[in-house]
């Protein structure tokens, strides 16, 4: 075959040349039985040979045109006919709004059919002999890349950027300062982290309520095999800064029989086996909470990092890098409350957590 | 006192002191026993006690003994309440048909009535929650956003936003909530059967309890509008992006190997 | 149609007024010139070329439908207490974002449709342009001189599932928050800048008020802006180079064969827009996506089971499920590799795939042009290459919702991670090999055809009884396409010692290029193509059977 031929005009000796010009057209090699034979003849459609399939063809684009526009109307009906909160049964998908089904189903008709004809028009009754266009390549000739490279040294001299070096030095540098103010400017985005990650709204005296009853926990609401979430005292659902205060103080609540407690910091931190995690994963920070009360395991939903809360919160499966953090709660005139802030930062680890 | 103690040997005193410890016992009794309107039908009770304990040693005493005390194959049943029992029969979860990561719902296979008794016999072993009466999970006087918010904070993270499930680890999970009987969720709150976590008054109010089950009822019954169309079982972005592959690039692909394909040529005679 | 203009023209001494505009506008636009190039411009005909058009149509159909919902979407996340029409939100509070989506879904007529469109639209946009890139890549469309369009089109794809991303978490509802949650998680994670990244790019504390507005610039104008661009530039590319074609009778890397723009592709491509819009609006009808009235509005201690990204970000978030727990503290600081390595495979994995055409240009030292498409047999290291990158790429796409597939198929979700961290690594290996085992077995069967022929299916009783198939010689199109592919011999170094004696240096990178170049096209990497001698010596040898 021939591209094993033609080795002297490429850059790499081992590789074939350009594409033999046998192959370039219909040019029939008496001994190369593999050789191109050419465009095949043109056939003909039924539609180039019978008037009557084109005209059936015609009738059928315009036939799609004709339902296009039916559908649009049906669209326009669809629109003023169903009130925006009517339900329908609608046999596979079930109780759907009818307006959404009827606007949706009439305007895919629209377009669909526009298009279906616009193809249909197009196999079926514009021509479909294929033609060859020639390609040419995509380098230049060298005299024009001569000419591009003579004009640019002509005008880099004329600059005279090389040869006024403090010119051309000093612009580099205000080119490269001037993205400053650029970057100087986004300093107002946010306050600096300072504390902020380390610290909850947490602290001694605050007492555990009931997010669900929004009651003050007492240490009998929590059974053995319960799971309750609580948040500080003083927090309320309609504060301003509520969602950034629970993103760090929500908590969890589990009792655990105090035998079965198997970290001895836990167990001081507990009252009678109730203890007290932080409900943010470690790991990117999802409010982790499915709590198995046979195992004591915590699921993370989101990637699946598994806690043991009767071990410190320790980290036994999944892409959390420590254990949950604790929060030391006591009681005090029959209620929980916390002894003190959390211990470490909780959430998701950054840099300066240390 | 000492008149007392010199008296101690008379020959009624113990006929006294019985008298007395008596008197007690069923003054204490009265004091602390659950004040039980099974009081008039106190034979239908214990006559539904006996026939439970019948029940039990049938299709439960294997695993869980025959008081109920537990074995190496089930849990002690004692103090789990009726309610417990009501869960786990109602819902065919128990007797369990064969060991595993967790005992899924399957077919009831016991009555109603049957499952009273086997209820009451176990409430009998130990006091624990009782079986809720209508009214505690009816739609009357729930406040189903309210119940939309407290489901989202305290079940969605296993059970999914409407209740459709989800995963826990080693092959457990939460199952889904579609189809099950309001009073059946009601109970597994109550109790928290198997891994589930209870959540008792202390925790879900009764009145959270009831939103929450109309919430459910709202978001996940067969009547449960959704407005836009199939709901693709309400699993979110993994079944809509399947859905987007097979049915949405399914289709535009087979429209475009139709847009490109060649049409038929009239055949040479 | 020329001679009328011209029995118009000498009639009213004037042109036909669509001609007259013509005129004005070549007049200022040059339009002519512009017109001869490209009116009848060559477009080969091929379902799988039109898979950039359908990535084509759905962003237009993304851009129309997204101007439509901006009319409605607050982009706030002022808090208000929600009195809509849906019931089961009633007095719950949530953002102006989420109270306005809801909005659009069940108080503007048809907003709903449009709200499905536009998200359907953007699944099918992320996934069309994933199957087009693997298009380009196993019929190796990506060479010379398409490079630089491929990098664009690697862009478009990047850019796409940014834009995807931000625009899922526009409705601030509790799955989407969770999303944005963990991109908090991930920036904390940065090394030395990142809570410094986190204050700032949130605007404080997560998940502060002003995420939602910046996402929304982001979304509406920043990265789509970008996106326009690219595709221009892509689409621009895609004329001047005119479109590549697969091998057959007639097609040379010197022509294009097909039917012109005007007017077959006009009413082609144009029609297959409407036929695009028409599938997603009748999609957008019969399936819900994303419902976030029932998902509710976004509260940071609050969650759902299978909390999932969208599709295209589903790979990157395999890779943050299934990475081991790893965590340093060093002189008081923390690295949190847990969430780092990921979230650095994640686009090195993007990026390999990006840089191959370069790869292989460097390995194979092919500096020539290429129209002509290969078929991805006769390249067996590269398909087996883009298949090994699918695989990985399609474990991780489980690994990302492992919770669901655990749930479906009864399987453990940790036995499913396992599986998934050793399918990352063994599953790409695996396809690797067996592919390119596939692909040379269809080597050898198309040598087979090209010489004994095509089997018939008939069986012939020959006089000694004995049974043959009949083969049938294939035609010279067939036997043309079969055998007009290149096979070039592996770079090779030479002799390390010249004839004088001396030792000459053989730069490292020189020794692995000739290694890699060996995997391409060394004896064990490919099926010789039969020659023209072969074949003529077999059928005139004993004829055809």
């Amino acid at each position: 075959m021939s591209e094993t031929g033609r080795h002297e005009d490429v850059p790499e000796k081992n590789l074939p040349g350009e594409r033999d010009t046998a192959h370039g057209g219909a040019v029939e090699t008496a001994d190369n039985p593999f050789a191109d034979p050419g465009l095949p003849p043109h056939e003909h459609r039924i539609q180039d040979i019978d008037e009557r399939a084109a005209k059936r063809s015609e009738r059928a684009v315009a036939f799609l045109f004709t339902l296009s526009m039916l559908a649009t109307v049906g669209f326009i009906a669809a629109y003023v006919i169903f009130p925006v909160d009517e339900i329908t049964y609608i046999w596979p998908f079930g109780h759907v709004s009818a307006l959404n089904f009827w606007l949706g189903l009439t305007l895919g008709v629209a377009l669909f059919c526009i298009g279906a004809g616009a193809v249909h028009w197009a196999r079926t009754l514009m021509s479909d002999e294929e033609v060859a266009d020639d390609r040419h390549p995509i380098e230049a000739a060298p005299e024009v890349k001569a000419k591009v490279m003579e004009d640019f040294r002509a005008g880099a001299k004329e600059s005279a950027i090389g040869r006024r070096k403090l010119v051309r030095n000093t612009m580099f540098g205000a080119l490269a300062l001037v993205p400053l103010s650029g970057v100087v400017l986004l300093r107002d985005l946010g306050p600096l982290p300072e504390k902020k990650l380390r610290t909850t709204g947490w602290k001694k005296g605050i007492r555990l309520v009931n997010q669900s009853t929004n009651l003050p926990l007492r240490p009998e609401d929590i059974a053995v095999g319960s799971l309750t979430f609580a948040k500080p005292e003083g927090l309320e659902e309609d504060d301003h800064e509520f969602n950034q205060k629970i993103a760090k103080d929500a908590l969890m609540l589990v009792r655990i029989q105090p035998q079965n407690i198997k970290d001895k910091q836990e167990l001081d931190w507990s009252h009678e086996g109730i203890v007290a995690y932080s409900k943010i994963c470690t790991h990117v920070g999802c409010p982790i909470s499915l709590y198995e009360q046979q195992t004591h395991h915590v699921l993370c939903p989101c990637h699946q990092s598994t806690f043991d809360l009767a071990d410190g919160g320790r980290v036994i499966f999944g892409p959390a890098g420590h254990a949950l953090p604790q929060l030391h709660i006591t009681v005090k005139d029959g209620f929980l409350e916390a002894v003190s802030d959390f211990a470490e930062p909780v959430g998701p680890s950054f840099w300066e957590r240390g | 006192m000492k008149k007392l103690s010199a008296r101690r040997r008379h020959p009624l005193a113990a006929l006294v002191v019985l008298l007395f410890a008596l008197a007690v016992t069923g003054g204490l009794y009265a004091a602390f026993a659950p004040a039980d309107k099974a009081q008039a039908d106190d034979t239908a009770q214990s006559l539904a006690i006996k026939e439970g304990k019948k029940l039990f040693a049938v299709g439960c005493a294997s695993c869980h003994g025959t008081g109920g005390q537990g074995t190496s194959d089930g849990p002690s049943l004692v103090g789990v309440g009726a309610a417990a029992v009501d869960f786990q029969v109602g819902t065919g979860r128990m007797p369990a048909q064969q060991p595993g990561a967790q005992v899924p719902r399957k077919k009831n296979i016991y009555s109603q009535a049957e499952i009273d008794q086997l209820a009451a016999y176990v409430a009998s072993l130990g006091a624990g929650p009782s079986v809720p009466g209508k009214e505690q999970y009816s739609k009357d006087g729930a406040d189903i956003a309210k119940g939309g918010e407290l489901f989202r904070t305290n079940c969605a993270q296993c059970h999914n936003f409407t209740g459709k499930g989800g995963a826990l680890t080693n092959g457990k999970f939460a199952p889904t909530l579609e189809g099950v009987d309001p009073k059946h969720i009601y109970e597994a709150m109550e109790t928290g059967p198997q891994n589930m976590p209870s959540f008792g008054d202390g925790s879900l109010s009764p009145q959270n309890k009831k939103d929450i089950v109309s919430y459910l009822g709202a978001v996940n019954s067969d009547d449960t509008p959704s407005p836009g169309g199939l709901g693709l079982g309400g699993l979110g972005p993994v079944s809509e992006g399947l859905f987007g592959w097979i049915a949405g690039l399914g289709a535009l692909i087979a429209v475009a190997i139709w847009v490109a394909a060649r049409t038929t040529k009239a055949k040479k005679s | 149609m020329s001679n009328e203009t011209s029995a118009t023209t000498t009639r009213r001494g004037q042109a036909p007024r669509g001609e007259r505009i013509a005129d004005w506008a070549d007049g200022r636009l040059g339009i002519y010139s512009l017109a001869k190039s490209n009116m009848r411009k060559i477009f080969p005909d091929h379902w799988s070329f039109m898979l950039g058009e359908i990535c084509l149509y759905s962003f237009i159909i993304i851009i129309l439908t997204g101007v439509y919902l901006t009319l409605f979407f607050h982009p706030s996340m002022a808090e208000v207490t929600y009195h809509g029409s849906y019931v089961p939100m009633h007095g719950i509070r949530m953002t102006q974002a989420f109270e306005s989506t809801l909005d659009i879904s069940f108080d503007v007529r048809g907003g709903l449709l449009i709200r499905q469109i536009h998200h359907w639209a953007a699944l099918v946009f992320l996934g069309a342009m994933m199957v087009h890139m693997m298009r380009v890549f196993f019929t190796g469309a990506f060479r010379k001189p398409r490079e630089v369009n491929w990098l664009f089109g690697f862009l478009l794809l990047v850019l796409g599932m940014f834009t995807g991303f931000t625009g899922y978490s526009l409705p601030d509802d509790l799955l989407s928050g969770t999303g944005v949650r963990f991109i908090e998680g991930v920036i904390l994670a940065m090394p030395l800048v990142g809570s410094y990244l986190q204050m700032f790019i949130f605007g404080g504390e997560f998940p502060g008020h002003d995420i939602i507005p910046r996402f929304f610039t982001v979304h509406v104008l920043l990265l789509p802006g970008i996106m326009l661009g690219l595709l221009v530039a892509h689409l621009i590319l895609v004329f001047y180079h005119k479109h590549t074609q697969f091998p057959g009778a007639g097609k040379t890397n010197k022509n294009v064969v097909g039917m012109p723009l005007l007017p077959v592709y006009m009413a082609k491509a144009g029609g297959f827009f409407f036929l695009v819009f028409g599938v997603i609006s009748v999609i957008a009808a019969v399936a819900s996506i994303n419902p976030v009235w029932a998902i509710g509005p976004y509260r940071p201690d609050q969650v759902s089971t299978g909390a999932q990204p969208d599709w295209y970000m589903g790979f990157a978030e395999g890779l943050v499920r299934v990475m081991p727990g790893w965590e340093w503290d060093i002189w008081g600081h923390t690295i949190n590799f847990g969430v780092l390595i990921p979230i650095l495979i994640f686009p090195l994995v993007l990026v390999a795939i990006a840089v191959y055409p370069f790869v292989e240009s460097w390995v194979t030292g092919d500096k020539r042009e290429h129209h002509i498409l290969d078929r991805p047999r006769n390249a067996p290291t590269r398909t087996g290459f883009g298949v090994a990158w699918l695989t990985a790429y399609l474990i991780m796409l489980i690994g990302g919702g492992n919770d669901l597939w655990a749930t479906h198929f009864h399987l453990s979700l940790n036995a499913l991670t396992w599986f998934v961290r050793i399918g990352f690594f063994v599953g790409p290996v695996v396809a690797f090999i067996v592919t390119k085992r596939i692909c040379l077995g269809l080597q050898r069967r198309d040598r087979d055809k090209v010489l004994h022929g095509r089997e018939s299916g008939i069986i012939k009783r020959l006089p000694h009884g004995e049974f043959i198939e009949v083969h049938e010689p294939l035609n010279q199109e067939q036997l043309h396409t079969l055998t007009q592919h290149d096979q070039p011999k592996p770079f090779e170094i030479g002799p390390e010692v010249d004839e004088n004696g001396v030792e000459r240096k053989v730069k490292r990178t020189t020794k692995l290029r000739a290694k890699l170049s060996k995997g391409y096209y060394g004896e064990d990497n490919v099926i010789p193509k039969p020659t023209p001698e072969e074949y003529k010596e077999i059928t005139s040898g004993h004829g055809h059977h």
